[in-house]
């Protein structure tokens, strides 16, 4: 059981650890993606432009009503099928598959992005109106306005919110596997096939998926205390 | 209207209809069963004895943080590794992919929703608990009728939300073969080459569902709130 997992001839340990470095690396990617498009949705939603609010609610409300494996599904076999399109536009036949990993990280930030678009929306609200009015008082504009009294305060409220996000896109990066990305879920699944021990590779990559929300949730919390230094409590 | 792809989606209406009716059996029986495994664990959670809280603890840390897929295939394909599990009672229960996805679902909303229905009870206002023991309440009475339907009424708008993500998860058991609406689309756009109609009607079906599910929890909310009747 033991070379089964290591490094040695018979051992998935090697690939083990390089999908465990996937897995961050579309989770953490994905993340990143998703807070762009969440911040630009929620700034939308705040702003008085109707249009784009319509267009922000409309983002947040489909994604977060259907299935993440739905929205893979939808971005991989759909963007094929579009690229193929395309490509038969410019005069060249045959099938197109587009890159599993691209494609990945943005099916998974999309949908992150519509869980961020909330939580940055409600941090933005709690920030209190009378800072903006009093930064408008002393004459800061619109950008020094956000770059100094928003931003860091919308951060603030919005990390134990945007902590619970990336736990969740973390998990949704398992989805991946199912188009063939060779993440740590693909590689268990792959080692399980081959050595026909389903449960010792499952558990290992459980395991490991626990390992990093734990990790990270570290993180988040440490990040949480240096956000909010010198801020007192209501309680505790 | 008559295009190829218009016919082609109507000859697989069947299908969709029987994905979705499997879709709904799937959540319901797994949300079902779910509550009341999170109630027991939430009690558990809150016991004073040590031990009960550290399994109910160690249960819903693990389930909540690894992914659904895993689980669901720890379940279908990890336990039919055991020879011990292939000749127990439970084999035929556990050989087939629709208990081995109710089984992974309700183990992973049970998790959820202990954390949800702990809030719950732990909202319930003290003062309520000191006038039923003045009452002459105590122990299980207590709980039964002062603590649970209140703590079921305050959870009530968080559970909505964990009801519409089981609705979401349960689109993982067409990985273990279950032909239920994502498995349906998907077979579908295999088939007629349409993958961006086919996964759209889909979601459409997905988003009439979590509509569904909004009102019905804020309809169930305003019946159980006396002030808002």
């Amino acid at each position: 059981m033991i070379d089964l997992l290591g490094f040695g001839g018979r051992g998935w340990g090697l690939q083990l650890l390089q999908g465990m470095g996937m897995t961050l690396l579309v989770a953490v990617s994905a993340y990143l993606w998703g807070l762009a498009l969440g911040g630009a949705a929620a700034a939308l939603k705040l702003s008085g432009h109707r249009g784009g609010r319509v267009a922000a609610d409309v983002y947040t409300t489909i994604v977060r009503g259907v299935p993440s494996l739905l929205v893979i599904y939808l971005l991989f076999f759909g963007g094929n099928s579009a690229a193929t399109w395309v490509v038969s536009l410019l005069g060249f036949n045959g099938p197109v598959e587009l890159s599993a990993l691209p494609v990945g990280i943005l099916a998974v930030g999309t949908v992150s992005g519509a869980y961020s678009a909330e939580v940055l929306r409600g941090g933005a609200l709690a920030v209190p109106h009378g800072q903006v009015e009093a930064a408008k008082a002393l004459g800061m504009n619109r950008w020094l306005t956000f770059r100094h009294v928003m931003l860091p305060q919308t951060l603030r409220y919005a990390l134990p919110g945007l902590g619970n996000v990336w736990q969740l896109t973390l998990k949704d990066t398992s989805l991946v596997s199912v188009v063939a990305l060779v993440e740590l879920m693909r590689v268990a699944y792959l080692a399980q096939g081959a050595t026909r021990q389903p449960f010792l590779f499952f558990t290992t990559a459980g395991l490991l998926y626990l390992a990093l929300a734990g990790l990270s949730g570290r993180l988040f919390a440490r990040a949480e205390g240096w956000a909010g230094r010198g801020v007192r409590r209501a309680a505790r | 209207m008559n295009s190829p792809l218009v016919t082609a989606l109507m000859a697989a209406l069947p299908q969709f209809v029987t994905g979705t009716w499997l879709t709904v059996q799937l959540v319901a029986l797994s949300l079902l069963v779910g509550l009341v495994l999170a109630t027991l664990v939430a009690v558990m959670r809150l016991s004073h004895l040590a031990p009960l809280s550290w399994v109910a603890r160690g249960y819903i840390y693990v389930f909540r943080s690894t992914p659904l897929l895993v689980q669901i295939f720890l379940i279908y394909y990890g336990l039919g590794q055991f020879d011990a599990v292939r000749q127990s009672v439970l084999w035929p229960l556990l050989r087939e992919p629709y208990w081995c996805a109710i089984i992974a679902f309700v183990l992973n909303t049970g998790a959820y929703t202990a954390e949800i229905m702990r809030g719950g009870i732990e909202a319930v206002p003290h003062g309520q608990v000191e006038a039923a023991r003045a009452c002459g309440m105590g122990g299980g009475l207590l709980f039964r009728r002062i603590i649970l339907p209140q703590a079921f009424r305050l959870a009530l708008p968080a559970y909505g939300n964990e009801i519409i993500l089981m609705l979401q998860g349960s689109a993982l058991a067409s990985t273990i073969t279950l032909m239920e609406l994502t498995g349906v689309a998907k077979a579908v756009a295999a088939r007629t080459f349409q993958p961006i109609e086919v996964f759209c009607l889909a979601g459409a079906v997905y988003l009439g569902m979590s509509f569904l599910i909004t009102r019905g929890v804020q309809l169930a909310e305003r019946r159980l709130t006396p002030v808002k009747r």
